[in-house]
């Protein structure tokens, strides 16, 4: 499963990034690295993008950039 | 740097309250430059300490120091080759796990470093308790626990700069141990140890790191300074590709895995969070501001108030500081040589001219600081990117950002905006793609100055229709503008680096006032330094190429008659009032013309009874034979009063005629009538080419040059407005005329403090110059569309403009469909 699939208001936790680069170091340097719990909080009024918290913090994120994450729902 | 400064850094990750940190320690000494080749603002700093001067610079905020964003390589790289004496390292304590990546890639980079625990207060009040003992002793650094929003710390930070500068032995900080990766960075280190130029320029654990990371900068270093760079790179790779065959994970995710798990140790043992797992107040109000429903009406709210406190209150602001400037006008227009009848001395011409220009620009400055504190107070709260992350959706599909949001509403998204604040607020889009197309469109929106010319056309030509019209020209400029961005970047800036959006929701804080208005005071003056200067040149040109070549001496001579003949009409007038005849005579009759000038003016400026006394008093003291003709009591005072008011009369028109004349004649109105034969397909004559070009330092210059070339003819038509006048002059002129010059207004070339501000926020000239030509052919294809369209269909204008209105829809949704290319990499 990816993250862009996980319904606001659950759980989960990142297995995997399926991306490397430019994308893939920025999500590592904002704190979303496998392992890590994340809680899908909501998505903004047009649906697009995700908001969610991890770590104590908050952050967003496209969709379209949520599909390379992938992860397992707790 | 000045020989004998110490140069620290302040480095740190984005809402760690870095700035504040920075203001604290520098005061007021503070310089604001760009890095070379990129418009990251760089902000440097002075303080002294115990005698000594330390010169800070503020890097930009970054999460990481990767070479994928112009923030990052300028962090990284600063401290690479300045090599700053101590390096601040400001975290945010109540997040301080997550801070400690960062630190960890600072402390990799072997210069002094100072962990300052920031914002212990918010820590606090979140049931964070750090060991400040353990921590230091795990991460091997001094670390210094301020709350500098509070004033808090300040002197032990000091202290410890100042202990760390002087510290010719650096203290060791702890290494972060990267497990099965260790072997191939001591491959790699030994290599790099082999070429002496690498070896002793860079941190050589650090530099492995980077190559194993696979950064691309630090390839092409390499690149340059390797005696056998092409053999060592592709060792590299081969090590790469090992690593992540034998371990599952490329080298970056590993060493990024690492960092974290290291930063979750330490905070294991020196961080106590009390209370865990307590939904922040955060997340409450985001389910508010961000809910599906509310969130849009709390962005319009927003919006609104924007709009309200700094337009329209900013607006009555100007009222109070309008007369300073009035004022400073007429103390120059004292200063100049005084008019003859029909002679303007050319020093008085350009120096109301100039001052006339300049005051344009000034009078917007209440505007502006309300503004400016405004935006302070939306980036300090953390409602910016909760705006962003209500548009992005919508903007994303036309090639712009979630954080276009701001600059497009201060740039006028309705009516009323500005474009300078608008472009200068595109800095933090990080997207290069959306950022340019941002600052390319902005101009496009209605800015305040473009609101009278459109009030005036639709005065005369949609007068039936005034709401109906005044809604398409207010809303048709965002209906272009989305299509347009699309287009563009799907054109010329298809190839521009794109960003994640990935973004930070920050807790929301309550803005400090001093923050706020110190903020909206520098971007004010940044304005004053570097738009008006260049305002202030161009007028110049503008005034040259309105002026010259002038009247021939025929046409003088011509005036100089129609000038003796009313003089003689009004002498032959007053003949029967021997006593005025006399005082009149000679000189005295051109010191009684700028005497009732002065009175008039003076007139004009007073406001209230007793003023209006005093002013009286004192005119009539200067001269009392003067003042009874300008304020006649008697019979006799009241004819000639009224003579001298008809020679008044006559000289002003012969004042305009010559002006029109002048403008007619100059390099401008040349040009515009070279112009026509294109712009007559947009209905455009050489009258409307002139007002436009002029309009290029100032919007608001369009209607003013109007007026004077739809000047008063006949002596009945003096006390006409400038509506009526245009009604009667323009034979011919009709509604879609009208339409055609509005909607090249909306798409009219940025003024001139706009394509400054394009300069200043590309860094580039020729996006400055495209800035320019593109709006222009839009423009023109627009007007001669509508105008050549309307035309050969017969429609009327209100036809014409929902024709237009109904295209500009459906391009608007037609490029909505069409998909941007996103490259992640």
């Amino acid at each position: 499963m990816t993250l862009d699939q996980i319904k606001p208001g659950s759980h989960c936790r990142i297995k995997k990034l399926s991306i490397g680069d430019k994308l893939g170091q920025r999500l590592m340097d904002m704190g979303v690295y496998s392992g890590i719990r994340v809680k899908v909080l909501r998505n903004a009024p047009l649906e697009d993008p995700m908001e969610l918290e991890l770590d104590g913090y908050c952050m967003s994120l496209r969709h379209d950039e949520a599909r390379f994450v992938e992860v397992e729902v707790l | 740097m000045k020989p004998g400064n110490i140069l620290v850094a302040l480095a740190g990750q984005p809402n760690c309250g870095k700035s504040t940190v920075f203001n604290a320690v520098t005061g007021a000494s503070q310089h604001v430059a760009n890095y070379p080749g990129v418009t990251v603002d760089k902000k440097t700093g002075w303080f002294k300490h115990n005698g000594s001067r330390f010169e800070v610079v503020d890097l930009p905020g970054t999460y990481s120091l990767t070479s994928y964003s112009p923030e990052e390589r300028v962090a990284r790289d600063f401290i690479l080759h300045e090599k700053p004496a101590v390096v601040v390292n400001v975290t945010d304590a109540s997040n301080l796990k997550r801070s400690l990546y960062l630190s960890f890639q600072l402390m990799e980079m072997e210069i002094p470093m100072i962990l300052e625990l920031n914002m212990m207060d918010v820590a606090e009040k979140r049931g964070v308790e750090i060991d400040v003992k353990n921590l230091e002793q795990r991460l091997g650094v001094k670390a210094v626990p301020t709350s500098m929003k509070k004033g808090k710390g300040k002197t032990e930070l000091l202290l410890a700069i100042e202990s760390a500068a002087a510290q010719s032995n650096k203290r060791q900080s702890v290494r972060i141990d990267y497990g099965a990766l260790e072997p191939y960075i001591k491959d790699i280190e030994e290599q790099l140890f082999q070429d002496a130029a690498i070896g002793a320029q860079y941190p050589i654990r650090w530099f492995a790191l980077k190559l194993l990371e696979g950064d691309e900068a630090i390839s092409g270093l390499v690149q340059g300074r390797h005696v056998r760079a092409g053999a060592f790179l592709s060792y590299v790779e081969t090590l790469r590709s090992r690593f992540e065959e034998r371990h599952g994970a490329a080298p970056e995710v590993h060493i990024a895995q690492r960092r974290y798990q290291t930063a979750e140790d330490i905070a294991r043992t020196s961080i106590i969070n009390l209370d865990p797992d307590k939904r922040t107040l955060t997340d409450k109000v985001d389910g508010v501001v961000c809910h599906r429903f509310a969130g849009p009406v709390i962005l319009v709210g927003v919006i609104w108030l924007l709009y309200y406190l700094a337009i329209v209150q900013g607006y009555n602001l100007t009222n109070y500081t309008w007369p300073l400037l009035a004022k400073l006008r007429s103390l120059v227009e004292s200063l100049t040589p005084v008019p003859g009848f029909i002679e303007i001395p050319l020093l008085r011409a350009f120096s109301l001219w100039f001052v006339d220009s300049i005051n344009a620009l000034l009078n917007y400055i209440p505007i502006f600081f309300i503004l400016f504190a405004l935006i302070a107070v939306l980036e300090d709260s953390g409602y910016m990117p909760r705006m962003a992350f209500i548009m992005d959706r919508l903007f994303g599909r036309f090639g712009l950002h979630g954080q276009s949001t701001l600059p497009m509403v201060l740039g006028g998204i309705y009516v009323g905006g500005c474009a300078v604040p608008g472009v200068m607020s595109c800095k933090g889009i990080p997207d290069e793609r959306s950022r340019l197309a941002t600052i390319l469109i902005i101009p496009l929106l209605n800015c305040l100055a473009k609101v009278p010319l459109y009030v005036l056309l639709i005065n005369i030509y949609f007068a039936a229709h005034k709401a109906w019209a005044m809604f398409f020209i207010s809303t048709i400029s965002l209906l272009m503008v989305l299509p347009v961005s699309k287009l563009l970047t799907l054109t010329v800036l298809k190839d521009k680096e794109t960003a994640p959006f990935v973004m930070e929701m920050p807790p929301y804080h309550l803005p400090a006032l001093r923050g706020v208005l110190g903020r909206a005071v520098e971007r004010v003056w940044l304005f004053i330094r570097k738009i008006t200067t260049i305002v202030a040149a161009v007028a110049v040109v503008i005034f040259a190429l309105l002026q010259f070549p002038g009247l021939n001496s025929e046409r003088m001579d011509f005036y100089e008659k129609g000038k003796e003949e009313a003089i003689a009409r009004f002498y032959q007038k007053i003949e029967n009032y021997p006593e005025h005849h006399a005082v009149l005579q000679g000189g005295a009759l051109m010191d009684m013309v700028n005497y009732w000038e002065e009175y008039k003016a003076a007139k004009m400026m007073t406001q209230g009874e007793d003023a209006m006394r005093t002013l009286q008093a004192n005119f009539q003291s200067r001269n009392p034979v003067f003042f009874s003709i300008a304020q006649p009591q008697n019979k006799e005072d009241k004819k000639v009063n009224r003579e001298f008011k008809k020679l008044v009369k006559a000289r002003n028109k012969l004042l305009r005629e010559m002006k029109k004349e002048r403008i007619n004649n100059s390099f401008l109105g040349k040009l515009g009538k070279t112009l026509t034969p294109v712009t007559r397909y947009a209905g455009f004559d050489w009258k409307v080419n002139v007002a436009l070009l002029s309009a290029l330092a100032a919007k608001e210059s369009s209607v003013a040059t109007l007026g004077a070339l739809y000047q008063p003819d006949e002596s009945g038509q003096e006390n006409q407005t400038l509506e009526q006048r245009m009604e009667n002059d323009s034979e011919g002129f009709t509604p879609l005329h009208a339409l055609a010059l509005m909607l090249f207004m909306v798409l009219y070339p940025p003024c001139l403090a706009t394509t400054i501000a394009v300069k200043v926020q590309t860094g580039s000239f020729k996006w400055m110059l495209f800035s320019m030509v593109y709006p222009m052919c839009l423009g023109l294809s627009a007007a001669v569309l509508v105008f050549s369209g309307g035309t050969a269909l017969g429609l009327t204008g209100m036809q014409a403009m929902w024709a237009f209105y109904g295209l500009a829809l459906a391009a608007a949704i037609a490029m909505g469909l069409v998909k941007n290319k996103t490259e992640y990499v």
